[in-house]
């Protein structure tokens, strides 16, 4: 079934598109139009891999977890290191690009959404930066689970909204930052943090994330010789799972497998796994896969994971899906949080409970691999912010 | 072609939106019949939809409010069924994209079409991907509703043209809602429209709600179109909001009618 047409920009297969209120189209032309014509240009990209590497500290270390390989007993395991990265994530990647491009574009003002506070935090961390006003949409719910990164993005000098609105978790927050942005467009950027949204957003973020697979590449090149056999990464909205791939998809011997969160069980309501419960729609801008009702209203989807606690997934995933170039997994909260203490007792690596979801689906599957084989796992971020959430979950209240 | 022509030869159109399911569909069915009474030329029937992106807080509640008392698609099919039967004025239906998309768009536009509906007004497809949805409300006699923001400038030529029914013309930035002034140069809007469509309606909604506002919108267009005030209205006497609808309704047709 194809139903692009000759007028609609961004497809990746069915997927993509643009489909937003009138009052934004001019402004992501504009968007679409800068981007086109700063991501090639010499200047755009010596500032952004300045800001990269002096800044945020890329490139980021390939490690080989030699302990966590020999106990499991298959599979050659690395982690990508995008804990390491300034403000704990892979997130600063996208951002640092946006944020340039928006500030080239004569954009004073940066409004963002966010999950689990990675992506606030990495925006207002670029607005301090680059001397731009910054204001954070953050769902009442995520603010309560995530209390630190709401107070970290006040000290960075952004104003923080919670969103009470529908579930008062990511997707509301996503619907607040449109609505805001259709009410201020002339100084102001929407900075999305995901490879979500209308055309051209799935593009660019994919693009300024596609570092990591890129430094993958040459870095296991360089330790292996080879390519991996596979790589792993948690997906959301999905981001730096997209990031981890896009270098790879031409390499058919290597396996792109995306970890969904599943809650407390795909066969429950309380899942946020999207390609393995939803089904097409549109919605926030895009066609995609989604958690919905068979009336088409937006399921409240769930997870442990505030950043992976989203009803859709980015439409190039959707289409990787559809043509079997990635396969997606879905790992319960209880997979995730063994995953996270596994890797903080084996390798001193506490990593976010996002990345965790990614983490557990490797450990099954290096298991049953031939100790020849190559697996990379992308650690997302850190998981310092998920410390308190993970000890209530454990039965044990702290207080931060 | 459909019926919404009609709603532009009584003089300036009043249109008036109403959230289906809020509180109850019973009520729903009153407050379309007392709007219709009291001179509403074209109404908007809003389907519920769980993350209105283009909408305020209050038509958020009002659908928050329907979907938290069951109302779905099918039913509301069901209750214009029932509003048809005595009520013969213009109806659209205005919802989200994926209420349409996931309930298939062609058993949607073929059910509308026959339960008497003249259009749909989807806020979240712009022209560039109304193909998808326009040519299959064409099969069943509904106009596909274009809009026109105050941000559309050299956009607005292109959508006109293509125009069917009448052009939304979205009065101000933001989302839907009451405002105290609207500052957007409209006429220049409406004369870009013209320009491209001379035989195209363009009604101007976003932001009226009193009769001195409206009056001045109705200057610069063919009709107006009032949302949020008349959820506000529904959101406040509940099972027993008709007759104040049919009031305000009254009030600002009388308004605008004979300009």
């Amino acid at each position: 079934m194809q139903e692009k047409t000759n007028k609609s920009k961004g497809r990746f297969g069915v997927h993509g598109g643009q489909y937003i209120p009138e009052t934004l189209m001019n402004a992501v032309i504009e968007l679409e139009n800068a981007y086109n014509y700063y991501k090639d240009e010499p200047e755009f990209n010596r500032e952004l891999t300045e800001l990269l590497n002096e800044y945020a500290g890329r490139p980021s270390l390939l490690y080989y977890a030699k302990k966590m390989t020999e106990e499991l007993g298959g599979a050659k395991i690395y982690l990508k290191r995008e804990d390491l990265n300034h403000t704990g994530s892979h997130k600063i990647n996208n951002v640092l690009g946006q944020a340039l491009l928006a500030k080239k574009m004569g954009k004073t003002r940066l409004i963002a959404e966010t999950g689990a506070g990675q992506h606030g935090v990495a925006t207002a961390t670029a607005a301090a930066l680059l001397g731009m006003d910054c204001v954070v949409f953050m769902g009442r719910e995520d603010t309560l689970r995530q209390a630190l990164n709401v107070y970290r993005m006040k000290l960075l000098g952004s104003q923080v909204i919670p969103v009470t609105t529908g579930t008062a978790t990511l997707k509301d927050a996503v619907s607040e930052a449109m609505r805001e942005w259709t009410n201020r467009i002339d100084d102001t950027h929407y900075c999305l943090g995901s490879v979500m949204g209308p055309h051209p957003f799935p593009t660019i973020v994919r693009d300024f994330q596609s570092v990591i697979s890129k430094e993958i590449k040459a870095q296991i090149l360089e330790k292996e010789g080879r390519l991996p056999d596979a790589v792993i990464a948690c997906v959301g909205g999905g981001s730096n799972a997209m990031g981890a791939f896009y270098h790879f998809i031409n390499d058919k011997s290597v396996r792109l497998i995306g970890c969904e969160a599943a809650g407390r069980g795909t066969d429950t309501f309380e899942t946020a796994a999207t390609i393995n419960t939803g089904r097409l729609g549109i919605f926030h801008g895009m066609k995609s896969y989604f958690c919905q009702d068979e009336f088409g209203q937006i399921a409240p989807v769930y997870s442990i994971s505030a950043g992976l606690d989203y009803p859709g997934i980015g439409p190039e995933h959707a289409w990787l899906h559809d043509t079997g170039r990635a396969q997606y997994v879905a790992v319960t909260d209880e997979e995730a949080v063994e995953a996270f203490e596994y890797l903080s007792k084996t390798e001193g690596i506490i990593p976010a409970i996002e990345s965790s979801h990614a983490v557990a689906y490797a450990m099954k599957l290096a298991a049953d691999m031939d100790k020849d084989k190559i697996i990379v796992i992308n650690i997302s971020g850190r998981g310092d912010k998920d410390v308190a959430a993970i000890a209530r979950y454990r039965g044990e209240e702290i207080y931060e | 072609m459909s019926n919404i022509k009609n709603a532009f030869k009584n003089g300036k159109a009043f249109v008036a939106f109403i959230t289906c399911g809020d509180p109850t569909l019973e009520t729903t069915v009153e407050v379309v019949k007392a709007a219709a009474e009291n001179g509403a030329d074209l109404i908007e029937l809003g389907i519920p939809f769980s993350d209105p992106t283009a909408e305020g807080p209050v038509i958020q509640g009002a659908n928050i409010r329907a979907l938290n008392g069951g109302v779905t698609t099918d039913k509301i099919f069901d209750a214009v069924r029932e509003i048809r039967k005595s009520v013969s004025v213009p109806m659209v239906f205005m919802t989200y994209a994926n209420v349409v998309y996931s309930y298939g768009s062609e058993r949607f536009c073929k059910t509308a079409g026959e339960i008497g509906m003249d259009g749909i007004i989807l806020p979240d497809v712009p022209f560039e991907e109304k193909e998808e949805f326009a040519p299959v409300c064409r099969k069943y006699g509904l106009d596909f509703i274009s809009l026109i923001a105050p941000t559309s400038h050299d956009r607005i030529s292109m959508i006109a043209k293509e125009a069917e029914g009448f052009v939304y013309c979205v009065s101000s930035l933001g989302v839907t809602g009451v405002r105290n002034e609207i500052t957007t140069d409209i006429s220049a809007m409406t004369k870009l429209v013209r320009q491209a469509n001379p035989d195209i309606p363009c009604a101007i909604g976003f932001g009226i709600s009193t009769p001195e506002q409206a009056k001045n919108m109705a200057r610069h267009a063919d009709g107006v179109i009032v949302g949020s005030a008349i959820v506000k209205i529904v959101g406040q006497y509940a099972n027993n909001a008709a007759p104040f609808v049919g009031e305000y309704v009254k009030s600002m047709k009388t308004a605008i009618e004979n300009m």
